[in-house]
C-alpha cells in the first residue's frame, strides 16, 4: 500500500504562507497515494514559476523544465515509456500563456496525461503582472492602467480543441480537489485540472474569501451531465456569482495518442531494447539504394 | 575515342518532374555500373520557378558537381537561356523545337542541338504531357547508348506504386524517345555510356539518407521534428521506417516541442533525435540548454540552409557554425560533428548518440543542403552496418540499482565529470531533473559551493570528450605547395580541386575537418604546421571556420575562399579563385 507520507521530500516549500499551491501539493499526494501509485511510477513534469517547483518539494521522479513547455517534454516522456503515469503541473502563466499552443496539441491529439493547471490568475514568481487569466481591467506592475486583453477561458479552449476530461477543483475544498485529481488520473486520455489557486501576495482581490461564496460543483448539480457536450459549453462559460468547479466533461474510450502508434503495442519503447539486427535486415536496408 | 565522364543537367519548372526523373536516371546510370554524383537546385516553391537536376557520371568515384554541363535536357525556354551557355565544347542540348535555341552561337562553340518532340512522343504513347521528363531522358539515354533495359528496370521500380497502368506508359515513352534520339542523333554526339563491364552493384543515397541509416541502426528509437528543407527527408525516412523497426516518429507543432519531446523521451531511456534547419535550430535554443544542465543525451541535426530568417530556403551554406557552438544562453558542454561524405554521414549517424549517452551531454551533427541532398554513388561494403557499436556510457542497470546503497545521487561530483545515470522508474533511484542549478541529488540550490562545482563537473566532461574528437583528414600528397582547408560538405568539391591541381602538376592537398567540437585544436595545430600555404575554404561569408582555427591554434591562414550566395562550393568555383590569389 502506497501511503501519503512516500511522496514526502525532505525539502519543504519556499512558498509564500496560505499560498493555495500548498493545498494542491497535498491533494496531489493524496491523489496518487490513494490510487496506490508510487513515486517511482510516476514522472511529474513541470514548467517555470512557483507551482512548478512542486516536484523539488515532492519525492517523485521530476522532469522540472522551461516555462511553458512542460507537455511536449511529458508528450515525449509518454511516447519512451507509457507504463509511467505522467502529470504536468505547471501554473497559468506557464499553460495557458506560453504553453497554450502546445496544450491546443496535447488536447487534440488525447494524449494520456494529467495536465494540472495552478491558476492564480497573476504572475507570482516575477512579482505581480497580469497573467493570462487576469481579468480585463486588472491592475498590475504590468497593465497599470488595467489589463487589456481579454482573459483566457481554459475551459472553453479545452472543450473547443476535443479534451477528453475536462476539471475544476479549489484548494480550499481539498478532499473534492483530491477526487477530481483521481479522476483525471485515472482517465484515459488527456485530462485538464484547472485549479483555482489563490495568490495570496499578488493577487488579494481573488483570494479565498473571493472563490469560496462562489463556487459550486457543476457535477453534483441535478440532472447534469458530464457527457453532454452542449450542457458543458453553457457551464464553461459561467464566471462571475456563480463558479463551476468538479468535473465538466468526462468522455470515456477515446483512443489515447499512444494507444495508436502501432510500435507501442509491443510495450514501452525503453523497454524493447535495441533491435537485434540481421544479414536479412541489412540486405533489406541495403537494396532500398540499388 | 567517345567520351565516358559526363555531366547531364536536366532543367525544367517544379512540377515537371525534375527532381524525380533526374533521381532516377540517376540510379540508371549505378546500375550500369557507373560511378555517379547527383546534385538537385530548385526554388522554395510547388509550382514553376526554375529547377534543375544535374548528374556527374565517371567510371571513377565522383565527389562533387562541376559547373560545366555536356548534355543539357532543357525542359522550358527558361533552362534553355540559363544553361545552355555552360555546355563544353562537343556537348549537346535535347529540347523541343518550339523553345528557341540560339543555334549559331551553339554551332560557333561545336555543341549539338538536338530537337525531339517529347511532348508529341509522350501524348502518342498515351502519356500525359508532364511525361515530357521521361522522354527526355529516354532521349539522353538513346543519344549514349545506355542500355535501355537498364533504364527499364529503374523505371520499373520507381512507378510500381503508382500501378502496372503507369509503368507500362513510362516504358513505352522512354523506350520512344529512346529510339528517336538514337536514330536521329547518336552518331553525331560523341559520348558512350554503355555498361561498365565488370562493376559491382553499388548504392545510391543522399547524406540525409545515411545518416538516417546510421541513426536507425545506432538505436535511434524516438525522432521529433517538424518538416523544414533540407532536414525533412530524415523525418520522412524515419517514418517510413518506422513501423519495421520500432522507431516512434512524431511531425511536432513545431520545433520548441521537438526539442523538448526528444528531451523528455531521452529523460526516459530512448535514444532521441530531432532533425531540423538553422531556424528549427533557433526554436530550439532554450531546450538545448535544457538538455545542457539536466544532462540530457539529446541528438540535434542541423542541416544547414541560408539565413537569416528564411533566407534562401532551398539553397545551401555552412554559415551556422559559431551559432550551433554558441546557441543558448550559459555555459556548457555539447559535442559537434560535421560530416562532409556520405561515409561520414552514416557514421555521425550513430556514433552521436554514442557521444550523447557517454557524455550526457546534447550532440550536433551540422550538415547542410548540399551535403543533406546531393546523391553519390558507394560501394556496397562502404556503410559498415555490422561495425555499428551501441555505448550507453554511464547508465546504470536494473541490478546495479537494486544493489544501490545510500541515496542515488543523479548529479553526483565524479573525476570524470559524467554522473552514473538511472533512468526514472526505479523504486532506488527516484530523482528530479531541473532547468535550475541544482545539488547532487537534484534538488533546486542557489548556494555558491554547489552552483561553481556543478558549472565545473558539466564543463568537465568535455575533457574525456576531447580524446574521442578526431581530427583532420589529409587527402593527397602529406607535403604540398597548397593546402586547402575545408570541413562538412566541402569535403567533396575540396577533393576534386586537389585531383585537378595535382594533374595540372601544382601540389595540392586538403585538410578536411569532420569534429568541430570540442575544438581539436591540436591535431589541427599539428597538420597546420606541416603545410606552407593553407587556403581556407568555406561556404560562409565572415570565415567562421577560418576564426575558430585562428582563435584556437594561432596559426594564421594565408588566403580565404568564400562561397555565399546559396550554391555550393564547386572544384571550378574555387579553382578560379585560387587563380586570383595566385595573379593577385
Amino acid at each position: 500500500m502506497v501511503e501519503f507520507q512516500d511522496y514526502q521530500s525532505p525539502v519543504r516549500p519556499t512558498w509564500c504562507k496560505g499560498c493555495g499551491d500548498y493545498g494542491i501539493w497535498n491533494a496531489l499526494k493524496f491523489a496518487l497515494s490513494e490510487l496506490d501509485l508510487a513515486p517511482h511510477e510516476v514522472l511529474m513534469v513541470t514548467g517555470i514559476g512557483c507551482g512548478s517547483k512542486t516536484p523539488d518539494y515532492t519525492r517523485v521522479n521530476g522532469l522540472h523544465t522551461l516555462h511553458g513547455r512542460s507537455l511536449p517534454a511529458a508528450t515525449g516522456a509518454r511516447l519512451a515509456n507509457h507504463g509511467m503515469k505522467v502529470l504536468c503541473v505547471h501554473g497559468d502563466g506557464d499553460g495557458y500563456g506560453m504553453g497554450l499552443g502546445h496544450m491546443m496539441h496535447a488536447v487534440r491529439r488525447n494524449m494520456d496525461i494529467t495536465d494540472v493547471v495552478q491558476n492564480n490568475r497573476v504572475y507570482g514568481l516575477t512579482k505581480g503582472q497580469y497573467s493570462p487569466t487576469s481579468p480585463e481591467g486588472f491592475v498590475t506592475k504590468t497593465s497599470p492602467q488595467g489589463a487589456i486583453d481579454h482573459p483566457v477561458n481554459p475551459w472553453a479552449l479545452a472543450l473547443a480543441a476535443g479534451a477528453t476530461f475536462i476539471g475544476r477543483g479549489f484548494p480550499a475544498d481539498l478532499r473534492h480537489l483530491v477526487e477530481v485529481l483521481k479522476k483525471a488520473i485515472q482517465h484515459r486520455g488527456y485530462a485538464l485540472v484547472d485549479v483555482l489557486q489563490p495568490c495570496v501576495s499578488f493577487n488579494k482581490g481573488y483570494a479565498y474569501e473571493y472563490y469560496q461564496p462562489r463556487v459550486y460543483k457543476v457535477d453534483e448539480e441535478p440532472g447534469y451531465d458530464t457527457t453532454d457536450r452542449a450542457a458543458a459549453w453553457q457551464r464553461a462559460e459561467e464566471w462571475g456569482d456563480r463558479i463551476p468547479i468538479g468535473i465538466l466533461y468526462q468522455v470515456e474510450g477515446t483512443p489515447t495518442y499512444e494507444e495508436q502508434v502501432s510500435v507501442l503495442r509491443g510495450g514501452p519503447l525503453v523497454n524493447q531494447g535495441f533491435r537485434e539486427w540481421t544479414d536479412d535486415d541489412f540486405e533489406k536496408l541495403r537494396a532500398e539504394f540499388v | 575515342m567517345p567520351s565516358t565522364e559526363m555531366t547531364f543537367k536536366i532543367g525544367g519548372e517544379a512540377g515537371q518532374g525534375v527532381e524525380s526523373s533526374g533521381a532516377g536516371f540517376a540510379k540508371s546510370l549505378v546500375r550500369a555500373g557507373w560511378h555517379v554524383f547527383g546534385m538537385q537546385d530548385y526554388y522554395s516553391r510547388i509550382r514553376g520557378g526554375h529547377n534543375f537536376y544535374q548528374i556527374g557520371v565517371s567510371d571513377r568515384p565522383v565527389y562533387s558537381h562541376v559547373e560545366s554541363v555536356d548534355l543539357l535536357l532543357a525542359l522550358t525556354q527558361e533552362a534553355v537561356d540559363r544553361h545552355c551557355g555552360e555546355i563544353v565544347e562537343g556537348g549537346g542540348v535535347i529540347c523541343e523545337e518550339c523553345l528557341e535555341v540560339d543555334c549559331a552561337s551553339l554551332d560557333q562553340r561545336d555543341v549539338s542541338y538536338f530537337p525531339v518532340p517529347l511532348t508529341d512522343i509522350a501524348q502518342e504513347q498515351g502519356g500525359a504531357e508532364v511525361m515530357r521528363n521521361t522522354a527526355a531522358l529516354g532521349a539522353a539515354a538513346g543519344l549514349v547508348r545506355f542500355p535501355f533495359e537498364v533504364m527499364a528496370s529503374v523505371i520499373e521500380d520507381n512507378f510500381a506504386k503508382k500501378g502496372a497502368e503507369a509503368v507500362q506508359v513510362n516504358l513505352r515513352v522512354a523506350e520512344a524517345a529512346y529510339r528517336y534520339a538514337q536514330e536521329q542523333f547518336a552518331d553525331k554526339f560523341d559520348y558512350r555510356l554503355g555498361r561498365v563491364e565488370g562493376a559491382p552493384p553499388r548504392m545510391i543515397m543522399d547524406g540525409n539518407q545515411a545518416l538516417s541509416l546510421g541513426a536507425l541502426l545506432g538505436g535511434c528509437k524516438f525522432v521529433a521534428g517538424y518538416p523544414m528543407t533540407p532536414a525533412t527527408s530524415i523525418l520522412q525516412w524515419m517514418a517510413t521506417h518506422a513501423e519495421r523497426y520500432g522507431v516512434v516518429v512524431k511531425h511536432t507543432e513545431d520545433e520548441i516541442a521537438a526539442v523538448m519531446m526528444i528531451i523528455g523521451a531521452a529523460h526516459m531511456g530512448v535514444r532521441a533525435m530531432a532533425p531540423t534547419s538553422g531556424g528549427g535550430f533557433s526554436l530550439m535554443n532554450e531546450g538545448l540548454g535544457l538538455a545542457g544542465i539536466t544532462e540530457t543525451p539529446i541528438v540535434i541535426v542541423e542541416a544547414q540552409r541560408p539565413g537569416p530568417a528564411t533566407g534562401l530556403a532551398t539553397r545551401t551554406e555552412q554559415a551556422d557554425l559559431l551559432f550551433v557552438l554558441h546557441a543558448s544562453q550559459g555555459e556548457f558542454p555539447r559535442i559537434v560533428l560535421s560530416p562532409g561524405t556520405i561515409e561520414e554521414c552514416f557514421e555521425a549517424g550513430w556514433r552521436a548518440f554514442n557521444l550523447a549517452e557517454k557524455y550526457q551531454c546534447p550532440v550536433i551533427v551540422l550538415s547542410d543542403n548540399f551535403l543533406a541532398n546531393s546523391v553519390r554513388s558507394i560501394e556496397m561494403g562502404a556503410l559498415d552496418f555490422a561495425g555499428v557499436q551501441i555505448d550507453r556510457g554511464q547508465l546504470l542497470t536494473k541490478k546495479e540499482l537494486d544493489e544501490l546503497e545510500g541515496e542515488y545521487l543523479r548529479y553526483a561530483y565524479t573525476e570524470s565529470g559524467v554522473s552514473p545515470r538511472a533512468l526514472p522508474g526505479h523504486p532506488r533511484a527516484v530523482f528530479q531533473g531541473t532547468g535550475n542549478e541544482h545539488t547532487p541529488d537534484g534538488h533546486l540550490t542557489e548556494e555558491i559551493e554547489p552552483r561553481r562545482l556543478q558549472v565545473e563537473k558539466r564543463l568537465k566532461k568535455l575533457e574525456a570528450a576531447h580524446e574521442e574528437i578526431r581530427g583532420p583528414v589529409l587527402y593527397g600528397p602529406k607535403k604540398a605547395e597548397v593546402t586547402l582547408v575545408g570541413w562538412g560538405s566541402t569535403y567533396g568539391p575540396l577533393r576534386e580541386a586537389v585531383d585537378v591541381l595535382n594533374a595540372e602538376g601544382a601540389s595540392a592537398n586538403m585538410l578536411h575537418i569532420r569534429d568541430v567540437w570540442p575544438f581539436p585544436a591540436k591535431a589541427l595545430r599539428e597538420a597546420l604546421d606541416k603545410a606552407r600555404r593553407r587556403v581556407m575554404v568555406e561556404g560562409n561569408a565572415t570565415g567562421q571556420m577560418a576564426h575558430l582555427l585562428e582563435a584556437h591554434t594561432g596559426v594564421k591562414l594565408d588566403h580565404h575562399v568564400r562561397r555565399y550566395d546559396g550554391r555550393p562550393l564547386s572544384p571550378q568555383y574555387i579553382l578560379e579563385r585560387l587563380e586570383e590569389v595566385h595573379h593577385g
